[in-house]
């Protein structure tokens, strides 16, 4: 199994580790609901050193990348991060992914831990086929180290370590910058629901820029956080999950990904996507809530009416709401907030309703939010 | 670190306790090092009263955010009771695996089974291998 720099203060903190798409990460120190809690309610600090970074640079990196991405990245300024899908030929998700103006002609696309291989891949073979001769790109991952500091403390306990004024940074928005003179990028982003920064540096300093947050962040009940509230913090927000709830065979209008589609640009997958578009799509990705205890998982049937018209691709006990949720996949008809369906959970059937997304919504939006992402 | 396992009962390798009240009946539910595995019990699917049930047959299910796991009956017999606290309050389970967080009575058929169970000393030298 692959290990990140921090693996052995993992073990050293008591984490429970897991294989995750071929890495040993923590899946938590204490408990999922306490780190998840935590999160929420003060600051949590995640590794995500697994993650993936591909650069693009180069001449042509622009037109190359309005060519692979379902975004318009059209005026796109150096320090903004976009979130985009990566298509393939038929319009299937090959990725969600984020890019990272670093500088002209510079991008940096961070993927998922588990596609990074695929997309290298699939970036190497379309820059070939297309004749991008002039752009190179480059699988910079095993040299970055990537932390995520998130909650309604991050700013405070960042900001003890960051020369840069972080209270200006909006949302979606990056600075090239130092931590504790340690060369980083620091994105204002995260996959939790809360305020929070994404920090990527050196692989073999990251150590480093952990152990001073945690110390950092002592007085604000700064913790460790393992992938199980990961998980529990990204559904609970409404955000997808790569693997479970979307795969190559999902397309963007199957599940809330329509926004970053611009159809008014040519690139892979634009076609079948178009298609789809005009002709509407079968079936939707939902937020699900249930009366009854009880957590529905990932591949758990759904029924309506006793037929068999769906199924989960995330679930789980909500922290914050206590209580169960989800994302299935519905026939469009069924896929109005209010619709209720059963869900096949061992041997009985749970009733349980179309919510709108997402579960939870942080109280006071930080300040920024409003910029669109 | 573990509590100390109660040398009134009989553990399964499966990580279940099961206590004979003296009536024929037994009470059971899951030990305290299978509630430190799960963590976060969140849920628990209860026995309905009545069921007839194996010895090692699954006879409850308990879920924590992460994970499902059965919980195996240590002995045959008829389920008389089921801990109702538990549908609102799984977390007893993790707070008192040995006394409030009991999950099933059953009335037993075969008592002798519980002599093919492990003791508190065989349960601890059970998980001790286990774990290496």
């Amino acid at each position: 199994m692959n290990k990140t720099p921090l693996y052995n203060r993992h073990v050293a903190l008591g984490a429970r580790i897991i294989d995750f798409g071929g890495w040993a990460m923590p899946v938590q120190y204490t408990n999922v609901i306490e780190e998840h809690l935590t999160t929420r309610s003060a600051a949590g600090l995640f590794d995500i050193c697994h993650m993936g970074e591909i650069d693009v640079r180069g001449e042509g990196a622009f037109d190359f990348l309005q060519h692979v991405l379902s975004r318009n990245i059209d005026g796109q300024q150096i320090g903004q991060m976009k979130l985009s899908v990566l298509a393939n030929e038929e319009g299937g998700i090959m990725d969600d992914l984020t890019v990272y103006l670093l500088d002209e002609n510079h991008y940096r696309l961070v993927t998922n831990a588990t596609t990074k291989d695929k997309d290298y891949a699939w970036l190497l073979k379309v820059k070939e086929q297309k004749g991008f001769s002039q752009i190179e790109i480059t699988d910079e991952t095993d040299g970055i180290g990537k932390l995520d500091l998130q909650g309604p403390r991050s700013e405070d306990i960042l900001q003890q370590i960051v020369p840069a004024n972080l209270h200006q940074m909006k949302y979606y928005h990056f600075i090239q910058t130092k931590v504790l003179n340690i060369p980083a990028v620091v994105s204002r982003s995260g996959y939790t629901g809360e305020d929070g920064f994404e920090i990527y540096a050196p692989h073999d300093r990251i150590g480093e820029i952990w152990d001073r947050l945690l110390q950092a962040g002592v007085d604000y009940g700064l913790k460790p956080i393992g992938l199980g509230a990961r998980d529990t913090l990204r559904l609970e927000s409404g955000m997808m999950l790569y693997g479970n709830d979307m795969d190559e065979t999902v397309t963007p209008y199957e599940v809330v990904y329509g926004w970053i589609v611009n159809l008014g640009k040519d690139f892979v997958g634009r076609d079948a996507l178009d298609k789809q578009f005009s002709e509407g799509v079968k079936r939707k990705l939902v937020g699900f809530t249930m009366w009854e205890r009880g957590i529905a998982r990932h591949g758990y049937k759904v029924f309506k009416d006793g037929k068999e018209v769906g199924i989960v691709t995330s679930g789980t006990h909500s922290p914050t709401l206590e209580k169960a949720i989800g994302l299935a996949f519905v026939p469009v008809e069924l896929s109005k907030p209010g619709t209720t369906f059963d869900i096949q959970i061992r041997n009985h059937f749970t009733a349980a309703q179309v919510v709108s997304m997402p579960f939870y919504k942080k109280e006071k939006q930080y300040v920024f939010f409003n910029t669109f992402i | 670190m573990s509590k100390v396992n109660p040398t009134d009962r009989r553990y399964t390798r499966e990580h279940e306790w099961v206590i004979d009240n003296g009536d024929e009946t037994a009470t059971i539910g899951i030990t305290d090092h299978a509630q430190e595995l799960l963590t976060d019990i969140v849920f628990v699917e209860l026995p309905e009263i009545g069921r007839q049930v194996k010895q090692l047959e699954a006879v409850a299910v308990v879920e924590s955010v992460k994970s499902v796991s059965d919980v195996y009956s240590p002995v045959t017999g008829e389920v008389i009771e089921a801990n109702q606290k538990l549908e609102q309050s799984p977390e007893l389970i993790n707070q008192d695996p040995y006394g409030k967080g009991w999950i099933a009575k059953l009335k037993m058929e075969h008592p002798e089974e519980l002599q093919t169970l492990l003791d508190a000393s065989g349960y601890e030298a059970f998980i001790a291998t286990e774990q290496h």
